[in-house]
């Protein structure tokens, strides 16, 4: 086994291994054999997972942690999204909770000496109709007074943002304006996962793969450990970041959440010259698209609509996305598509997150993303490792407790209803 | 692209239907305590695994009926009528 080294990254290092040819870079984190016990587990090597268990040991000096990972870290939703970070949010209770991730994005290749590639481009939603830009100047009011930067946007601004978009009257969604957050932008996806591995391995966390939880252990009414396909391990507390997997987790400790999965694909094009330079988003087609730092556009839309567990959706969605991203950019007609993928999304009844406790003590719950976990994977990671390490909630993750579902103090922000798939 | 059989009108195309969800849920009793009906409004098996669903044939008789499909492999198991005794 090889030891950790937490060597840091510079220009200097990289100038130094260029001239071995790269091969002589350390490996980054370890494989360890899990333990028999641990003060925390982990379920879930997926950002938020890893995340967690990074800011467990950094600010809550709980280093006893082991995260157990099925399959290989960053192999789940957190490798497969579009890699979208903003907190353009109206509701009170996300927009504080998702500036929070936003403000930790801006720090965190610093933080994690691990260059992240988190770009401040700019998040572009376009509005279609007058009712939409309406809405869209109440939710860039609203993000104002709560401290997050917005400015809405008039077609000829559009026009020059995006000098490619389909700005005639003729199109089948006509540009009426927009809503900007130009704080928003994206991140490498892969490095996210691999920064707080890397870093929470350093801080003697255990990162264990291949390492499937087949049960979760409960002693009257507190958790005791997990069953798993390498042993049982022994925890004081349990922590689930497990995404589309979370109602079958749940379950194994005799729980039923609400929440659905999902199937969301997602797809890229051979890749291009620089043409696409912010994210935009069209709500009237649903569409997300930005272009990497490869060139290639990458884009994404709707769910497949029907509960599934598998990580692959249908074509009848790829075309339609498809159609909606050439109705934006007619210039992209001949464009060749290179792949296309599908994660199991863990869709929650508001269409919110939740991270708090559960009804056991000692087993906590990180789930219910939707669309959205990627740009929350930080602040979700910081969140959750305070519950965690406090035995209650950040002030900031109060109002995504499990219990608001009961309460009926919901975070809409569709007013879908309980409509996972509506969200 | 999913194959599904509406009970009136044969196979059909996925595109000519509209998902509901899990066809188990049973409405409470108005009577019913409120944990009772936060059951019946939020939280749901989803298992991994045969799931029996509500669809509706919205590009064609516009008439509901319930699938028994798997959510891993999306193999269409049985489609019925809504209340058939065997659909649940
Ligand atoms: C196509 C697509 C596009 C998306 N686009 C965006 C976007 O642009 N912006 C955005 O913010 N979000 C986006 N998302 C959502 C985002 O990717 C997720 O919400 C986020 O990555 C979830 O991170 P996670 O760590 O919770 O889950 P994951 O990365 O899925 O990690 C969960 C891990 O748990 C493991 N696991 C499951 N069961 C077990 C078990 N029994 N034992 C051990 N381990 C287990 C899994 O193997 C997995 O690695 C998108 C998602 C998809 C699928
Ligand atoms: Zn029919």
């Amino acid at each position: 086994m090889i030891k950790s080294v937490f060597k840091q990254y510079s220009g200097f290092s990289l100038l130094r291994n260029s001239l071995s040819g790269h091969r002589n870079w350390a490996r980054v984190w370890r494989d360890p054999e899990p333990k028999r016990s641990y003060d925390v587990i982990i379920i879930g090597a997926g950002g938020h997972g890893l995340a967690s268990a990074y800011y467990l040991a950094k600010l809550h000096g709980i280093k006893n942690v082991a995260v157990l990972e099925k399959g290989w870290l960053g192999g789940g939703n957190t490798g497969r999204n579009t890699t979208i970070v903003r907190s353009n949010y109206r509701q009170d209770g996300n927009a504080h909770f998702y500036e929070h991730s936003l403000k930790l994005w801006e720090g965190l290749s610093q933080d994690l000496n691990y260059n992240v590639m988190f770009s401040q481009r700019g998040v572009l939603n376009l509005a279609h109709s007058d009712s939409e830009m309406e809405k869209f100047s109440e939710r860039g009011n609203a993000m104002r007074l709560n401290g997050i930067d917005a400015e809405l946007l008039l077609p000829d601004q559009i026009r020059r943002e995006v000098p490619h978009l389909d700005c005639s009257q003729n199109t089948r969604y006509p540009i009426y304006g927009g809503l900007l957050q130009p704080r928003g932008g994206t991140a490498r996806h892969d490095a996210v996962a691999w920064g707080f591995a890397r870093a929470a391995d350093a801080l003697g966390v255990d990162i264990i793969q291949n390492c499937e939880v087949t049960g979760i252990r409960v002693q009257g009414e507190r958790v005791v450990g997990v069953d798993t396909t390498r042993g049982a391990i022994d925890a004081g507390k349990v922590g689930l970041a497990v995404a589309g997997n979370s109602s079958r987790l749940a379950a194994m400790a005799g729980l039923k959440l609400p929440i659905e999965s999902h199937v969301l694909q997602a797809m890229v094009s051979e890749p291009l010259k620089p043409i696409i330079h912010t994210v935009l988003t069209s709500s009237a087609s649903h569409v997300y698209i930005n272009q990497t730092d490869k060139g290639e556009v990458l884009f994404g839309g709707d769910l497949d609509l029907y509960n599934s567990y598998a990580q692959r959706g249908n074509l009848p969605r790829v075309e339609y996305v498809i159609q909606s991203v050439l109705t934006l950019f007619p210039c992209l007609r001949r464009v060749r598509l290179m792949r296309t993928w599908g994660g199991v999304m863990d869709m929650s009844m508001d269409g919110s997150p939740i991270i708090g406790k559960l009804p056991i003590d000692g087993l906590y719950f990180n789930g219910g993303w939707c669309y959205g976990g990627f740009k929350a994977t930080p602040g979700s990671g910081w969140c959750f490792a305070h519950t965690i390490a406090n035995d209650k909630p950040h002030a900031l993750n109060e109002p995504l407790s499990l219990e608001r579902f009961k309460s009926g103090a919901l975070l809409d922000e569709n007013g879908a209803g309980a409509f996972p798939n509506a969200h | 692209m999913l194959v599904i059989r509406c009970p009136w009108c044969g196979e059909r195309a996925q595109i000519e239907f509209t998902y509901r969800g899990d066809a188990t849920v049973e409405r409470p009793d108005l009577e019913a305590n409120s944990d009772e009906w936060y059951d019946y409004v939020y939280t749901r098996d989803n298992p991994r695994g045969e799931h029996t669903e509500w669809w509706h044939h919205t590009g064609g008789c516009r008439k509901w009926f319930k699938v028994r499909r798997n959510t891993w492999t999306h193999e269409i198991i049985s489609s019925e009528p809504p209340g058939s005794p065997d659909s649940d």
